[in-house]
């Protein structure tokens, strides 16, 4: 373990560490350079970070390495979890770049706070130890915080901004106070120390200091994951935040905390697997109901978007309630699905504006079945598969996680999951129906630029097609889970 | 069989048609013309496949033919699995059929987004035949709630005045019902661990978790056939839709519920269906009395229609779930009759409601002095739904009175019921709208039949008529595939079949098989309240 700090040492961490370096480089190129075309410019270049990153991610190996006296691991399930933060925020950047111009938000920061947002997040899914977990998720949430604020001049951006802070640090209280129960009561903070610890005091239930700790960890997480009962903030500070920021929130800082949240409870928690199941049983079943019954009353499309959200991460977490590798890897799958038809989703959004100024309630979109068929078409097929309609993929990444949890005994789970997306359906569709049951409004801006329509090209596409080669996807979600639950 | 992936070939075509649909272009009347043509060919192309299919069919094989096995989630023993037997063969056939009927009957009266209608009418025949073919549950389940989304749009963009209400209400009374089904279905899978039809056939699950899935898959299959009390859906469906829609629902949707009873709860949960049977009975002896009252007092004729639905699917859900010959036959035979014979009654409505663009009966009276075709017509579909004899609607409903009389004379009390008051009902709205004085100028001025409807209500009058004088032409068919449920069934229940004894010492000669039963002595009773 204690190996000196040679440069080989540091491989497993280079994504990261170019990460940095760029974005401290790009910070200080952008405050050099003349800024009224900065955003463009740092948004491209740091697209192109995220892609060489991602290029760096693939030269590495995948197989289990531990780097800085254990704190750092690299394995499967980290690679495939940064892969899809990397996607994520490539698609978040591509659709923030025109619309932030458009809003009068050209600022070169943006593109530089998802860079260290994202770089948080890679830290996060590859924490092995309690710290390193919490420095991630830190420098994620700091940056956030800035971005949910991003629209300075705005109340309910700078309300946005306040609320997630306050209760943004609330949660890391919550999730600092836990791991020092849990410092306490094992001696060690990384996650094999501690995992070794609680495994060597015997089968059955934790004792009951580690039992509050681990309670208090999950809740800083599910925070973050915006689980029922920590979703209050999501609805405010999505509809605070710009559109792109919404967006970028709705795509990628959930799989980040997810990945945390599976290789804390499967890494270190394990041997507590019963009781934590229960956690999870009610945040699931929570998040299920508080999201298709919160969303039946909104009227405004990103708060509608936020209870969609919440509504989701409640199916996801049936995968983790499971707690077999069947429901891991569904956890892993339908996080990949969920971003994809959230980005395309969130392209529609971002592109309903008129005269210049972004729409935000659901009657906005009335006739645009008529007005922009194309993109109305593509927002039904988003439509139909978030609401878990075959044959989109939405369907599939519902089938993987409820098939988890019939397979490992939970029933009661299961129907109320099948049931509450015949309610979600329901807003779901109201959207179609607005589309193209409705009177016309006026016709959107056709001014989309280039990022969102491909963004929203590349989602119906995989939406529809999953189909036909499903079996890709799901094999990369099932290695993934095997590697996050192998005991270290 | 076959090197021709016949059955691929009709669930698919239907989407080469929408990809060319989709690549017109040029002005609004051109694109609409087009998108007409092109929707016309490839649905009766896909009929011509479907007879082929007919004519390839081996009438004495009881087990799937055309059968075609492709990888889909190979680690999860899920697959692309699609055979037909003598069961699907003619709802398949059925879904081909009313597909060309639709776009020829919304020809004209279809004005707005005409291209868009056409493309959701081909998606929506692509799902059909993937339910009727599909040999894997979650394929199965995939075509089947998928057929949700082309039918939420028809109604919803080219429906009436209450389409938005009526389209949210069909949708998502059929979704919850369908996802318990989904549960269901993952249960079978776990048990399993496989969705492959044929293995799962081979494969009973024990007695009492037979009772839980037998409710999930029940549920969903009620709601979509409809039984009483989840019916209300159906008449809020049917008078919003336009005149095509009705046709589709009333013609093929409705029946993949009863195809599911046949495909999956009576095969796989045989202890449980027999348990339930009482329960059924129950819900389709108050769906005749209750749906034809309701309709007795209506003044839409498409409620109307759509309440003599209901209560003609009380017949398939009786004649099935009394586990004989005879009432599974007649369920099938009344399911493919009513495909044919409601569908075309609807074709009538949406006759007079293309010209006086009302339905309520009081405006009609006395078609029959300016519309005589039209009269003669609706004549045959109306006695074909009430059941007279020369009918196909005699077979199916006779069948399965007899396959009710095994079962209890009470119960087939009950049911010859039914056919009075439904007769009670036709007569009447058949009177109103024929006969009587032609009192109101509009109503004069109505034209006759043109040359495309006679085109589109030839065939469908001459099939009722054919069916019913010729009934074997169907049960020859799907009787060595009921014959093989049935055998299951009773084997699994533990009860000595006679029928399948006796129908296997005579000697299994083609062509026969109907006369061969229907010659049959009474059975003892075979359904048993345990």
């Amino acid at each position: 373990m204690n190996d000196s700090l040679s440069l080989s040492a540091l491989t497993p961490l280079l994504p990261e560490i170019f990460l940095a370096v760029a974005g401290l480089a790009l910070l200080v190129v952008g405050v050099v350079r003349e800024q009224r075309h900065g955003l463009c410019a740092m948004c491209r270049a740091v697209a192109f970070c995220f892609v060489l990153a991602c290029v760096f991610m693939l030269g590495l190996d995948w197989h289990r390495t531990v780097a800085l006296n254990g704190m750092f691991v690299m394995d499967q399930f980290a690679g495939v979890m940064k892969f899809m933060i990397l996607g994520g925020l490539l698609i978040s950047v591509v659709l923030g770049e025109k619309y932030l111009a458009q809003e009068g938000l050209a600022r070169f920061e943006y593109p530089l706070l998802i860079l260290f947002a994202g770089l948080g997040m890679m830290v996060m899914v590859s924490a092995n130890h309690m710290l390193v977990a919490y420095m991630g998720l830190e420098l994620q949430s700091l940056s956030l915080y800035v971005l949910a604020a991003f629209r300075r001049g705005h109340g309910k951006s700078s309300e946005a901004g306040i609320k997630y802070f306050l209760l943004g640090a609330l949660a890391s209280g919550f999730l600092l106070f836990g791991m020092s129960l849990i410092y306490g009561y094992t001696g060690a903070l990384s996650f094999d120390g501690i995992s070794h610890v609680l495994r060597a005091s015997g089968e059955g239930a934790l004792a009951l200091p580690a039992l509050v700790g681990m309670v208090f960890i999950i809740i800083g997480i599910a925070f973050k994951i915006s689980a029922v009962p920590f979703h209050m903030w999501t609805p405010d500070v999505y509809e605070g935040a710009a559109g792109s920021v919404t967006a970028l929130f709705a795509i990628v800082p959930k799989v980040a905390a997810m990945g945390l949240l599976l290789r804390i409870l499967f890494a270190v928690f394990e041997p507590a697997q019963d009781q934590w199941q229960q956690i999870m049983w009610l945040l699931s079943m929570g998040s299920m109901l508080v999201g298709a019954f919160g969303a039946l009353a909104q009227t405004n499309i990103k708060r509608l978007m936020a209870y969609s959200s919440i509504n989701h991460m409640g199916y996801a977490l049936i995968g983790v309630v499971a707690a077999s590798q069947t429901g891991v890897a569904g956890v892993i799958f339908y996080m990949m699905v969920y971003m994809l038809m959230a980005a395309g989703v969130f392209a529609v959004v971002l592109m309903m504006r008129r005269g210049g100024i972004a729409l935000r309630e659901t009657t906005d979109l009335a006739g645009l079945g008529l007005r922009n068929p194309a993109i109305a078409y593509a927002m039904a097929i988003l439509m139909f598969s978030m609401a878990g309609i075959p044959p989109m993929a939405g369907f599939f990444c519902k089938m993987f996680v409820f098939q988890a949890a019939i397979a490992e005994g939970f029933y009661v789970l299961s129907v109320v999951g099948v049931l509450t997306t015949a309610v979600a359906a329901f807003y779901y569709l109201r959207i179609i129906k607005i589309m193209f049951f409705d009177k016309p409004a006026e016709a959107l801006d056709q001014d989309f630029g280039f990022g969102r329509r491909a963004v929203l090209l590349g989602s119906v596409l995989f939406v529809v097609l999953f189909i036909l080669n499903p079996d890709v996807l799901i094999e990369i979600s099932r290695s993934a889970a095997a590697a996050v639950m192998v005991a270290p | 069989m076959t090197e021709l992936p016949v059955l691929s070939l009709m669930v698919f075509l239907p989407l080469v048609g929408v990809l060319f649909i989709l690549m017109i272009r040029g002005d609004e009347a051109r694109v609409a013309r087009n998108a007409k043509l092109a929707a016309v060919w490839t649905s009766l192309f896909t009929f011509s496949l479907s007879l082929y299919m007919f004519f390839a069919f081996d009438a004495d094989d009881p087990g799937f033919q055309f059968e075609q096995q492709l990888t889909w989630f190979p680690d999860l023993g899920i697959s692309y699995h699609v055979g037909v037997d003598g069961i699907s063969l003619f709802f398949v056939m059925l879904s081909a059929f009313l597909v060309p009927v639709c776009i020829l009957a919304s020809w004209d009266s279809i004005k707005t987004r005409v291209r868009q209608y056409m493309i959701v009418f081909l998606l929506l025949e692509t799902f059909m035949v993937g339910t009727f073919t599909a040999l894997d549950a979650l394929l199965f389940y995939v075509f089947y709630e998928g057929s949700l989304i082309p039918m939420f749009l028809i109604i919803g963009m080219w429906g009436g005045e209450n389409r938005v209400y009526s389209a949210y209400k069909f949708f998502l009374y059929t979704l919850a019902g369908s996802v318990l089904m989904l549960v269901g279905l993952l249960a079978l899978y776990f048990m399993h661990g496989t969705t492959d039809i044929p293995v799962l056939l081979e494969n009973p699950v024990t007695a009492d978790v037979q009772k839980w899935l037998w409710l999930a898959f029940f549920v969903s299959f009620a709601i979509k056939v409809p039984m009483w009390p989840v019916h209300t859906w159906l008449p809020d469906a049917h008078v919003q839709a336009p005149t095509a829609g009705s046709v589709i629902l009333a013609g093929v949707l409705l029946k993949m519920g009863g195809y599911g009873f046949l495909r999956f709860s009576l095969p796989l949960f045989p202890d449980a269906s027999a348990y339930f049977a009482p329960l059924v009975y129950g819900l389709s002896i108050v769906a005749f009395a209750y749906a034809s009252l309701i309709a007795f007092v209506q003044r839409d004729m498409k409620k109307l229609i759509a309440y003599s639905s209901v209560a003609h699917m009380g017949f398939v859900t009786l004649g099935i779930f009394t586990g004989t010959m005879q009432g599974i036959q007649g369920g099938i035979f009344q399911m493919l009759s009513h495909g044919l014979i409601s569908a075309a009654l609807f074709l009538c409505v949406g006759v007079v409601y293309d010209r006086l663009h009302t339905r309520e009966m009081a405006r009609y009276g006395g078609l029959v002095n300016n519309m005589p075709i039209y009269a003669a017509v609706f004549m045959i579909l109306m006695l074909g739904s009430v059941g007279l004899p020369g009918t196909s609607g005699f077979v199916g409903e006779f069948l399965a009175l007899l396959g009710a009389f095994h079962v209890s004379a009470t119960l087939a009390f009950f049911a010859a019921g039914g056919i009075i008051l439904g007769a009670i009902y036709m007569l009447r709205l058949y009177r109103k709208v024929i006969f009587g004085p032609l009192e109101n100028k509009d109503t004069a001025a109505m034209k006759d039949l043109n040359r495309r409807e006679i085109l589109i209500f030839l065939p469908i009058v001459g099939m009722v008529l054919w069916f019913g004088l010729f009934p074997n032409a169907i049960l020859d068919r799907t009787g060595p595939a009921v014959e093989r449920l049935m055998e299951s069934y009773h084997l699994a229940l533990q009860k000595p079949q006679i029928t399948a004894l006796i129908l296997d010492s005579v000697a299994p000669e083609a062509g026969d098989v109907s006369a061969r039963w229907m010659a049959m002595p009474p059975m003892p009773e075979v359904i048993s309240n345990e």
